[in-house]
């Protein structure tokens, strides 16, 4: 008899899919919920709000080291962002070329726009990357041409935690191509970017990933970069993301921001020596594997993959211990296939269903280590002890 | 993720008659580990009465209940009777299964059933 632990207390490790909200954001921006003022309105509390939102674009353009405050536009998602990024720079570009690249491990928030524009002329390539999940220089520049509009690539991805050389790819994306394209989500906040220094042309943020409220994402745009709109309406956001803002999503990003820009050094140092005492202590059970790069990593993230047993089953038997984490499992996805970064670093189907993600936030302490542990352990030996593979 | 049943839940926490029987009367195996499921049954009879079930399954959370569920729901009938347990028997004893999983992971009468054809092709 396995007892159900569902007292014990949660401890929270898919920081990747939801963050909670800081409380110091909360309470900065709780009192712009109630803003009845529409930021497009001439009278006071109208330009009132409008402040609020200026006064954000400007904490998220120090946060990244933009050159101004204008190249920030405020969307709803990442997701949108990243929709804008790619359909507005080739639609608004396609007389000087459409072809589009993405690294094989891009979101799919990234890849289906790319496949949606396949299906209408464009040329879409995906870059290949090694069993780290590091994109392939080589194949990234024989696979540009000046006919390259954007090329798309993660600063650091979500599922494996490996860190893309992103100042080398923009070098080479820009000796042949166009613009680049980084999704910054899982990255921001935890590592510095800067996107003067490392010659970035659009940057995606979101702001649930920083601690912030959902329902907001940014996207940098930097100065000269042409798109265009891709959803018409009002004109807000420079035109090119129309609709009212939702300034308590908004203001609480830019709070986020400020606060992720003086604590993220400390936290990141704090978080990577758990993530390396997870690491050590899983990855001796046996056939347990760390996936992604072992150095170039981001330091909240510990991903395996765990021989024999199935990854949802692997999740579901954690919940029992009221530990949360994540898989790439075919079985906890909607379309019933194995997650698309787990295959691109060469891993077989039957490999990929057994994955295991675990991404740490500001709840996690070292001392939850031999708890999160044992869990692994258990989990392991019962879904081993049940399956036919050996 | 889907949403699973309490009785989904308890099949996937203490599932029953798990194991495998060493000189079975009947041997079935269902699924694929490449498709994330795989299922191994085997059944002793005694004068077509299911005396003893086992199995060993690989998969998701729906694949591990609806394995234990079958062999609940197959021991002590005749061969025949356990024909006769459907998909939709497994799925309405657990309290029913999450749309998707209807078809990929309720393998497990399948398991059953071959299980049994294998006894009867032996027992010819």
């Amino acid at each position: 008899m396995v007892l159900i632990m569902r007292d014990m207390k949660r401890i929270y490790l898919d920081h990747a899919a939801s963050m909670p909200v800081d409380p110091r954001v909360l309470q900065f921006a709780q009192p712009y919920l109630s803003e009845v003022g529409n930021p497009s309105s001439l009278y006071e509390f109208g330009q009132h709000a409008k402040q609020i939102i200026e006064d954000s674009r400007r904490k998220i353009a120090e946060f990244i080291n933009a050159e101004s405050e204008k190249t920030i536009i405020f969307t709803g998602s990442a997701t949108e962002s990243n929709n804008i990024a790619i359909r507005g720079t080739a639609l608004r570009n396609k007389n000087d070329g459409t072809e589009i690249l993405a690294s094989a491990i891009e979101h799919i928030s990234v890849l289906n726009p790319m496949k949606d524009l396949q299906k209408n002329g464009w040329v879409f390539r995906t870059i290949p990357v090694d069993s780290y999940g590091i994109v392939d220089l080589h194949q990234l520049s024989a696979l540009l041409s000046k006919n390259t509009i954007v090329t798309s690539i993660n600063y650091g991805n979500n599922e494996i935690g490996t860190i893309e050389p992103i100042k080398k790819i923009s070098e080479i994306v820009h000796d042949k191509g166009k613009y680049l394209h980084v999704d910054g989500k899982a990255a921001a906040g935890r590592i510095p970017i800067d996107v003067q220094a490392e010659g970035i042309d659009l940057l995606t943020l979101s702001s649930n990933d920083l601690y912030g409220p959902k329902g907001a994402g940014v996207l940098y745009i930097k100065p000269g970069v042409k798109v265009q709109s891709i959803m018409p309406g009002g004109g807000q956001e420079r035109g090119l993301r129309s609709g009212t803002e939702n300034i308590f999503a908004i203001a609480g990003m830019g709070e986020a921001c400020v606060i992720a820009k003086k604590e993220m050094k400390s936290e990141s140092n704090r978080l990577q020596n758990i993530r390396d005492k997870l690491i050590s202590e899983i990855k001796v059970i046996e056939e347990t594997y760390l996936t992604g790069h072992p150095v170039n990593r981001l330091p909240h993230h510990a991903s395996f993959r765990i021989s024999h047993i199935e990854g949802e089953s692997i999740l579901l038997s954690m919940d029992m211990y009221n530990i949360q984490v994540a898989t790439g499992s075919a079985c906890s996805s909607k379309t019933l296939e194995p997650s698309h970064v787990l295959l691109a670093i060469g891993l077989k189907h039957e490999e990929a269903h057994g994955s295991m993600v675990m991404t740490l936030g500001r709840s996690n302490t070292i001392s939850q280590v031999p708890e999160i542990v044992k869990a692994v352990k258990e989990t392991v030996v019962r879904l081993r002890n049940l399956s036919p593979l050996k | 993720m889907p949403v699973y049943s309490k009785k989904v839940m308890d099949h996937f926490m203490n599932p029953r008659n798990v194991g495998v029987i060493e000189n079975p009367d009947g041997y079935g195996k269902v699924g694929n580990p490449v498709c994330g499921d795989l299922m191994e049954m085997y059944i002793r009879v005694e004068k077509d009465i299911i005396k003893d079930i086992k199995f060993k399954t690989f998969g998701c959370g729906s694949a591990i209940a609806t394995s234990s569920m079958v062999t609940e729901l197959a021991l002590g009938k005749t061969v025949d009777e356990a024909l006769e347990i459907t998909r939709k028997d497994v799925a309405e004893e657990l309290d029913g299964l999450p749309p998707q999983k209807m078809h990929c992971s309720n393998l497990a009468a399948d398991a059953l059933h071959a299980a049994i054809n294998d006894y009867k092709k032996k027992k010819k």
